[in-house]
């Protein structure tokens, strides 16, 4: 890994894959048992493990199991998506099955935060475009979903819809500055004199 | 926008500047640690070459994957070994202070940061851990970061942020005998929702907040999440400042403490403070609180009747809720069976909790069938509790008396559910498989009703057993 400026991330474009409901928490994107690792290599065939097989280890009806699916990098979700637990063994695992961009109602801020961190754009749409998004992909398993984060549409069949991408996260992507490591050391002075500044340090 | 609160206050004095993205980048006043979020982040910054800026700003302790029976090294389960391995390592190559079970100060990370008195008002707290919000009990600003924030602060001292809005949350009144902190926040959160503090901090308020203990204010900001607002906080006052002068920072040190006061004098929210949003809860009307469903927001006063799915916030989730947990709409949690009493967690496990349960079950045996258990926040919680023989009380009710850790709230040791087991527990999420078991149940409830329904084997209102008031 470079120490560099991070790669752009303008748009994602691939086949798509809807996971439906509110609610979901990190605790069922990544079962808290998979997190005894020291790194996040591997984390992606244990993404939404639980809801993908039972306790036999026998396959459940789940889209990540589903071979239509497979190789799928768009994520289509609803609202509220990644709340609970700050893992970012929940973001880490869905990158490493594949995805590479979420479209949803709404995402917990802890969970949109770590996505990034990773490259990863989470977009917002309302309702009703989810809906249909997911019953696209449904429909047309292969065809390709467009998640053009620049213009903060998203592109399916034959239609364009806009969708919602945080500033930050907009300018973070679009110029390749959402590793923050770099960023964040350049101004290693400023932050010495803001520590000297505040009471209770020692700096 | 909201304007002289805290929360403004304490970020504009920890902001080093802004950056390209419109983030601010904001001094990390105090950097907790713990071993399942951090070994992937000194990973990284061993792969570039980076050292850790402030190690003396930093602290790590180890809790989510420690057994709470046998702790004799190597840990029977390798991969808990290899990853408290893994956190010595780092923290000795990186000079940075271990609460580790060896020194007895070792504990749940939200529980050994305040009781050390490394959580002062005013910092700015962080850790890979969303339950850090509890540090806003004592004034600070307590975030919840992954692993790649981790690593930035880490390496500089410092993480990229969005300035959030800031919700005033309001509790006004006198909670009743048996209601406690932690149904005051399962109020909020059920009245909000799982997603009402998305973008928003919240300065919990009013008469009900400045009379609880430090302990019951920790409860209410750890929870703060859980109602998806990234942290919570309480202004400091002298109830804090007593706290903080009986902690290892100042016991010795009282010149130290009268040097910091006016600080944490100043970073209160001015009595014209400018808020995004205010909410009020009326504390007299709330009674104890049990979730009936699968997020920390199903939960109803427990007399009254579960709702129906299309009164919910989302009436889909409310009905798979519902046949997860077999409850159906318009029965009352009370009586609802319970296999599991779990009295432990950063919610609620420390030493006031621990005295308050104990007070119902004195003299009680647990019921026939029930496993229950008592894990303490930490090793000073436990020696504590000791010292006034709490221990006792609940290995001679039947409870199992363990070691400190995170243990059965998210059941990264051998502390799990099993089957269908249904766990009344005093932590902070009932989320499908939480506790180990994808067919397990999970009861969110104040310490005391864990209690009731570990000596009756339900769902019980403690409020009518005679230990209550005295507790």
């Amino acid at each position: 890994m470079s120490q560099g400026p991070a790669d752009t991330v303008k748009r994602v474009t691939g086949t798509g894959i809807p996971v439906r409901g509110d609610d979901i928490d990190t605790d069922q994107i990544i079962p808290a048992r998979f997190l005894k690792v020291v790194t996040f290599d591997g984390l992606g065939q244990f993404a939404f493990f639980d809801q993908r097989f039972d306790e036999d280890d026998e396959p459940l009806e789940h889209p990540f199991n589903e071979e239509r699916f497979q190789g799928a990098s768009v994520l289509a979700v609803n609202a509220n998506f990644g709340c609970g637990s700050s893992r970012e063994h929940a973001p880490q695992a869905l990158m490493r099955w594949g995805i590479d961009a979420i479209v949803g109602e709404s995402f917990a801020d802890i969970f949109a935060g770590n996505c990034l961190a990773l490259g990863i754009p989470t977009v917002v749409a309302d309702h009703d475009t989810v809906t249909d998004l997911q019953e696209f992909i449904d429909e047309n398993p292969d065809a390709d979903v467009e998640v053009d984060v620049e213009n903060e549409t998203v592109s399916f069949g034959d239609r364009t819809v806009d969708v919602e991408v945080d500033d930050a996260q907009h300018t973070a992507l679009v110029e390749g500055v959402w590793d923050t490591t770099a960023l964040l050391k350049s101004n290693a002075d400023a932050v010495e004199e803001t520590a000297r500044s505040l009471p209770y340090t020692d700096v | 926008m909201s304007s002289g609160t805290l929360y403004d206050k304490v970020y504009d004095r920890h902001k080093v500047t802004t950056l390209p993205t419109g983030q601010d980048q904001l001094f990390v006043g105090l950097h907790l640690v713990h071993e399942v979020t951090s070994p992937q982040a000194f990973g990284m910054l061993e792969e570039r070459d980076l050292d850790v800026a402030y190690p003396e700003r930093t602290h790590a302790t180890v809790d989510h994957i420690v057994p709470t029976g046998n702790r004799d090294r190597p840990y029977a389960d390798d991969a808990a070994e290899e990853m408290l391995s893994e956190l010595e390592e780092n923290v000795r190559e990186a000079g940075i202070e271990f609460s580790h079970p060896g020194t007895g100060n070792q504990g749940i990370v939200h529980v050994v940061g305040p009781e050390q008195g490394l959580t002062q008002p005013g910092m700015t707290v962080v850790c890979g851990d969303s339950h850090t919000a509890t540090h806003g009990a004592f004034g600070a600003l307590a975030f919840g970061i992954g692993t790649s924030q981790i690593r930035d602060v880490l390496a500089t001292g410092t993480v990229a942020m969005e300035k959030a809005k800031v919700r005033q949350v309001r509790v006004e009144g006198e909670l009743g005998d048996g209601v406690s902190a932690k149904d005051v926040i399962l109020e909020v959160i059920r009245r909000l929702g799982t997603d009402g503090g998305t973008g928003y901090v919240y300065e919990y308020a009013g008469s009900a907040i400045d009379s609880l203990s430090m302990e019951g204010r920790m409860s209410i900001c750890n929870m703060s999440i859980e109602g998806g607002a990234r942290a919570g906080y309480v202004n400091p006052d002298e109830k804090t400042y007593d706290w903080l002068r009986e902690t290892d920072a100042f016991r010795d040190d009282p010149e130290r403490f009268a040097e910091l006061k006016p600080y944490w004098e100043s970073i209160r929210s001015d009595d014209d403070a400018e808020y995004d949003d205010v909410v009020t809860i009326d504390a007299n009307e709330l009674e104890p609180i049990v979730t009936w469903g699968t997020t920390p927001a199903q939960g109803v006063g427990v007399t009254q009747p579960i709702p129906e799915p299309e009164d919910c916030h989302s009436p889909e989730t409310a009905r798979q809720a519902q046949e997860h947990v077999g409850v159906s709409p318009g029965e009352t949690m009370e009586g609802y069976p319970v296999d599991v009493a779990f009295l432990g967690s950063c919610t609620n496990a420390r030493l006031r909790d621990l005295r308050r349960a104990a007070a119902v079950v004195r003299g009680r045996e647990v019921a026939e069938g029930v496993r229950a258990l008592v894990v303490p926040g930490s090793q000073r919680v436990q020696a504590a509790a000791e010292a006034e023989g709490l221990d006792e009380v609940f290995r001679e009710a039947g409870f199992e008396w363990r070691d400190p850790g995170c243990s059965m709230c998210l059941a990264m040791n051998d502390d799990q559910l099993e089957g269908d087991e249904v766990c009344a527990s005093s932590s902070n999420r009932n989320f499908v498989g939480r506790q180990g078991s994808t067919e397990g149940r999970t009861l969110l409830m104040n310490p005391k009703m864990v209690a009731a329904a570990a000596v009756t084997g339900e769902v019980t209102d403690v409020r009518t057993m005679r230990e209550v008031t005295t507790a």
